[in-house]
């Protein structure tokens, strides 16, 4: 079996989509537009459920992939998929070509830009940080203002950029709310005396282990939890962050000082894999990520016969469900080339 | 039936069945947005009334879903209608209109409410 797959996107769906079809006789390219490959796994320190640190994934993809059937093409963006007579013809945005018998798409997600919540400062306070900002730090062991002094005080918002009509994103980003709770209890690890506030409108808790995780927070780390979107923040002359919020299960309105807060962002469709759905005619959704085929048994299948799904270019997931999705396409795969010959 | 010497307070309990959600229904039915509120308190965090005065607006709504029409009743009328917490609800509640049927309904006295 001679086919040729070319896989766009080489984060943890499409390496593990590329040495899985490897290891299934097929000759794979996989196209990557940064120069390396492990995509967000590169900007996350420690993982949840396990906080095993994310470089242990990225080195088990990076054995998958290190292998003669698969030729790793970094630094090149597809930016053109056009269907021949069953041969994919691929166009770079550095403008050179590859032909394909059948296509992975594997482009991911972006990371919601938190400035667009002009509300919530970031990019306007100093002390306002996103969730990946705060991984870079955990990654230097070290939580500091920017003056230099030590955080007493951190709030973390959640669904920032997520469940929030008014940036349109009605869905909820699905790993966020386990994020803010691992990162809480990182935060009290390292700094014993600093107090975490997560406010939340739901706590989703759905994947396994999370309750628990969320649990050790309460019981052993002390984490609090207000139920209440916070609405706004603003700075004090002495650098403090204001923020106010309605604790609604206490039915009243809260104000606190925090030194830190930290927002939350949310997942949206990658501006790659928006630019190939326009030029490919493939089809996306409400919520702008690419709709699969059928929700139940084609979630790896797109509108156009030969190119498929692979991870959080459909829908937000985390690593395990990432991973599970990757190998899943395999079997399409197979399924495709049986049926046409 | 034992007697425990104490009896339920009947203020504190929401008689789902026997109250009055009509004034909801009128509200739900010309703006639908009502019916999406998720209790994030996003509105009644901004709110200048609220932070001054007992007045929520997430508060008046899930009352008035719950057909515990007499305290929004006593506290609508403290809204400005001022519309900041339009800006923020993640929902797209209309909340302005929310405040505006719910003081027409009161003053129809749409079937029986309060
Ligand atoms: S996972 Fe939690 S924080 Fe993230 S969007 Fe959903 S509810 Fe909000
Ligand atoms: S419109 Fe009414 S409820 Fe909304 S912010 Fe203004 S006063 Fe508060
Ligand atoms: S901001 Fe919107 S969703 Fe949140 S409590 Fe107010 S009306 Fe409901």
């Amino acid at each position: 079996m001679n086919k040729h797959i070319v896989v766009i996107g080489a984060g943890v769906a499409g390496m593990e989509a590329a040495g899985q079809l490897s290891n299934a006789g097929f000759n794979v390219s996989l196209v990557e537009k940064d120069e390396n490959t492990g995509g967000h796994l590169n900007g996350w320190y420690k993982l949840f459920p396990d906080r095993r640190r994310s470089s242990e994934v990225k080195d088990y993809l990076d054995k998958l992939i290190n292998k003669d059937g698969i030729k790793v093409i970094s630094g090149t963006t597809i930016e053109k998929l056009v269907n021949i007579n069953g041969i994919f013809s691929l166009e770079t945005r550095e403008g050179t070509e590859m032909t394909a018998d059948a296509v992975v798409v594997a482009t991911g997600f972006d990371l919601f830009k938190s400035s667009r919540k002009e509300e919530y400062g970031y990019g306007i306070y100093d002390n306002v940080i996103t969730s990946s900002d705060l991984e870079e730090m955990f990654r230097k062991d070290k939580i500091v203002l920017v003056d230099g002094r030590v955080p007493e005080n951190v709030g973390i918002v959640h669904c920032v950029g997520s469940r929030d009509e008014k940036v349109g994103n009605l869905y909820c980003s699905k790993l966020c709310c386990i994020t803010a709770v691992k990162q809480a209890i990182e935060i009290r690890e390292l700094l014993p005396e600093t107090r975490v506030f997560c406010f939340y409108m739901d706590m989703r808790m759905g994947g396994a282990h999370y309750e628990e995780i969320y649990r050790e927070a309460q019981e052993e780390w002390g984490i609090n939890f207000i139920r209440g979107k916070v609405s706004e923040v603003s700075e004090s002359i002495r650098k403090k962050l204001i923020i106010k919020a309605e604790d609604t299960l206490a039915g009243r309105p809260l104000k606190m000082e925090l030194d830190m807060l930290v927002l939350m962002a949310g997942m949206e469709m990658s501006e790659g894999g928006r630019i190939l759905a326009k030029s490919a005619g493939l089809e996306t959704g409400e919520n702008r990520f690419f709709a699969s085929a059928d929700n139940h048994f084609g979630s790896n299948i797109s509108n156009i016969p030969g190119v498929f799904y692979a991870g959080t270019c459909t829908a937000p997931m985390n690593i395990t469900e990432t991973i599970s999705h990757a190998r899943a396409t395999v079997s399409d795969v197979l399924n495709y080339f049986k049926n046409r010959s | 039936m034992s007697n425990f010497g104490f009896t339920i307070s009947k203020a504190r309990i929401i008689d789902y069945d026997a109250n009055d959600r009509s004034i909801a229904e009128y509200i739900a039915e010309h703006e639908p947005s009502f019916r999406v509120c998720i209790e994030c308190g996003c509105c009644s965090a901004t709110c200048t009334t609220g932070n001054f005065t007992r007045f929520s607006l997430r508060e008046l709504q899930i009352f008035l879903k719950r057909g515990e029409n007499e305290l929004v009743r006593d506290n609508i009328g403290k809204c400005m209608l001022c519309g900041k917490c339009i800006l923020v609800c993640p929902r797209g509640v209309n909340t302005r209109n929310v405040v505006t049927l719910a003081r027409e309904a009161f003053n129809k006295k749409v079937k029986n409410a309060v």
